[in-house]
């Protein structure tokens, strides 16, 4: 069980990174974990900086378990102020490494703090918990995008 | 006298130590060769040697499609399935001819809520209905009354009624403790009111609820009455025709029984006034290319192969459990939810969803522990080989009402002890600490 509870994983969860709705933003979304209940509202809100298109804040409320609240203050840290491109490659890391039973540890180097839910894979119940605020945040990424596209 | 206070006084002849080696499961370990302390009974109970024995008996002799074919394993298949529909209508007091298997008790509310829907379709369309079929016709203005404690298999088929129909739902409110508010009984139930469907014992807060004040005031408009007793039947003795409703629906896997077998007992003239359900083999009277007509009940609304290992299995789970007696299942549960009751008031930071007392009150106990998600409770409780049930219990209004996201709950069943109490309430204590919260 140690694993699952990383010590950083309880620091977030009790000192989160980045809560609560800010202004601007282009998307909002509203995600939920239907067979538990745990909610997440997400803002997301880009700017263009010569050129690059950048995270440039996400802002968050929900409510859910210790697994799922520090994963969006990971996120936060983890997204937040990146360029797009890299931004969706960390996401990628997260999600490989939470979907691979335990096979992926993850790399510290290039994932920071969210290398901390390598434990989570192997509780196959609890990955949903975790993917929470990333599909969130890409749902709001795909709605800004696909909505600039249109424009 | 209500059941609870008729168990009260009686003391429990279950010898749990014995009753475990007829759960072979129970003897495993998990996580880490921890004991398993299964206390999910409410999700879902274990299977006694019996039960297995049975269905594997049934398939190494006598395995056919019943109703059938002209050999005579087709005949022993028929005799098997029909004979556990008389073993498990027994059990609750009943006529084989008024029990219905379905998969689930899931199916068996659907099939009443499509009873009326199905109705109400085929008198737009004039297509012919049985006798007696007027009562589930609905129409703008009629109204569906359940309560706000209900699982979502006994709310979101009415909320589907009501889309489908135009009728209009709504519910008996709870008071802050879990119960029902009845004050508002006589203010929801009208004539308009043309069923009321509601659960007899709630999965999420061990509430039972009194049926005759319903019945009563459903009688006085010619309301149908629903029971939902899938958390009720399992615990207590119930005998369908005594509770005065018009019909009650259960599952098997949740006393004893395999997955994959329900029940739905109804009054005789309400199953012969109800259009089918599903349709298709087995519950025809004749066919011809142009239309169709239906056998009576029970195969009305028994479409297709149905669950014979299932219900072989079902009826040895009856059996089981009329050998130790319900009175006996019924006091046992009494006495381990009284105990585990007194014994999670010692935890600091526990608190029950649901009635504190034991008046009216069944095994499921919910709680939430301050300042940790019941999620993480599970985890850290199965992390001690505790198995117990997280989230918001499909009865997701009743946990709005009650101001929690969710809840961990345990059920316990005949085969837990105070030792399966001891170990979760000790487990429990170490919660807060895991999360730096207490």
């Amino acid at each position: 069980m140690e694993d699952l509870y990383q010590e950083i994983i309880l620091d977030h969860y009790r000192h989160p990174q980045g809560r609560g709705l800010r202004e601007p933003f282009e998307a909002q979304v509203h995600h939920v974990n239907p067979t538990c209940g745990d909610e997440i509202d997400l803002r997301l809100h880009m700017e263009d900086r010569d050129g690059v298109q950048v995270v440039a804040d996400v802002s968050y409320e929900g409510q859910g378990c210790s697994i799922s609240q520090a994963s969006a203050s990971v996120l936060y840290d983890t997204v937040a102020g990146k360029p797009l491109p890299e931004a969706l490659e960390s996401m990628r890391l997260f999600q490989e490494m939470l979907q691979s039973k335990g096979e992926v540890q993850g790399d510290e180097e290039a994932m920071g703090d969210a290398v901390a839910f390598a434990g989570v894979a192997k509780y196959p119940a609890r990955v949903k918990c975790a993917l929470l605020p990333w599909m969130a945040w890409k749902d709001a990424v795909v709605r800004v995008t696909e909505g600039g596209a249109d424009e | 006298m209500s059941i609870s206070e008729a168990t009260a006084s009686q003391r429990t002849d279950i010898d749990v130590n014995a009753l475990r080696k007829e759960f072979p499961i129970l003897g495993r370990t998990v996580r880490d060769d921890r004991r398993l302390v299964y206390l999910d009974s409410g999700a879902t109970s274990q299977k006694p040697l019996a039960v297995l024995d049975a269905e594997r008996a049934y398939y190494l002799t006598s395995n056919a499609a019943a109703h059938r074919g002209a050999h005579q394993l087709a005949e022993e298949a028929t005799e098997a399935y029909e004979g556990s529909r008389a073993r498990v209508a027994a059990f609750v007091g009943a006529s084989a001819d008024d029990v219905v298997f379905t998969r689930n008790a899931t199916e068996s509310l659907n099939l009443m809520a499509y009873a009326f829907s199905n109705a109400t379709d085929k008198a737009r369309t004039g297509a012919p209905l049985p006798d007696g079929a007027g009562r589930f016709i609905l129409a703008p203005g009629d109204e569906i009354l359940v309560t706000e404690m209900e699982h979502h298999a006994n709310l979101v088929p009415w909320q589907e009624v009501c889309a489908k129909t135009g009728a209009t739902l709504r519910w008996i409110g709870l008071t802050d403790e879990g119960r029902l508010d009845l004050s508002s009984l006589d203010r929801l139930v009208s004539p308009r009111t043309k069923v009321i469907s509601f659960v007899h014992q709630s999965n999420l807060l061990g509430t039972i609820n009194p049926v005759p004040p319903i019945v009563e005031a459903a009688r006085a408009v010619g309301a149908l009455v629903v029971l939902d007793a899938c958390q009720s039947i399992p615990h207590m003795p119930v005998d369908v025709a005594d509770l005065g409703v018009d019909a009650v629906a259960w599952s098997g896997h949740k006393m004893l029984g395999p997955t994959g077998i329900g029940c739905l007992w109804a009054r005789r003239e309400v199953l012969e006034s109800m259009p089918p359900f599903l349709t298709g083999g087995s519950m025809i009277e004749m066919v011809t290319m142009e239309a169709s007509t239906f056998a009576p009940p029970p195969r009305r609304f028994e479409a297709g192969v149905p669950m014979i290992a299932q219900s072989v299995g079902l009826a040895a789970a009856c059996d089981m459990l009329d050998d130790i007696g319900m009175d006996n299942v019924a006091a046992h549960d009494y006495a381990l939810t009284d105990y585990a009751l007194a014994r999670m008031a010692e935890v600091p930071g526990v608190a029950v969803v649901g009635p504190t007392d034991m008046q009216m009150r069944g095994s499921a106990i919910s709680f939430v522990v301050d300042g940790v998600h019941p999620h993480d409770v599970g985890q850290v409780l199965d992390d001690r080989g505790i198995a117990v049930r997280v989230g918001h219990h499909c009865a997701w209004p009743a946990c709005r009402r009650l101001g929690v996201p969710a809840t961990t709950r345990i059920s316990p069943y005949i085969y837990n002890g105070r030792d399966d109490i001891d170990a979760f309430v000790d487990a429990l204590g170490h919660v807060r600490s895991v999360f730096g919260v207490g």
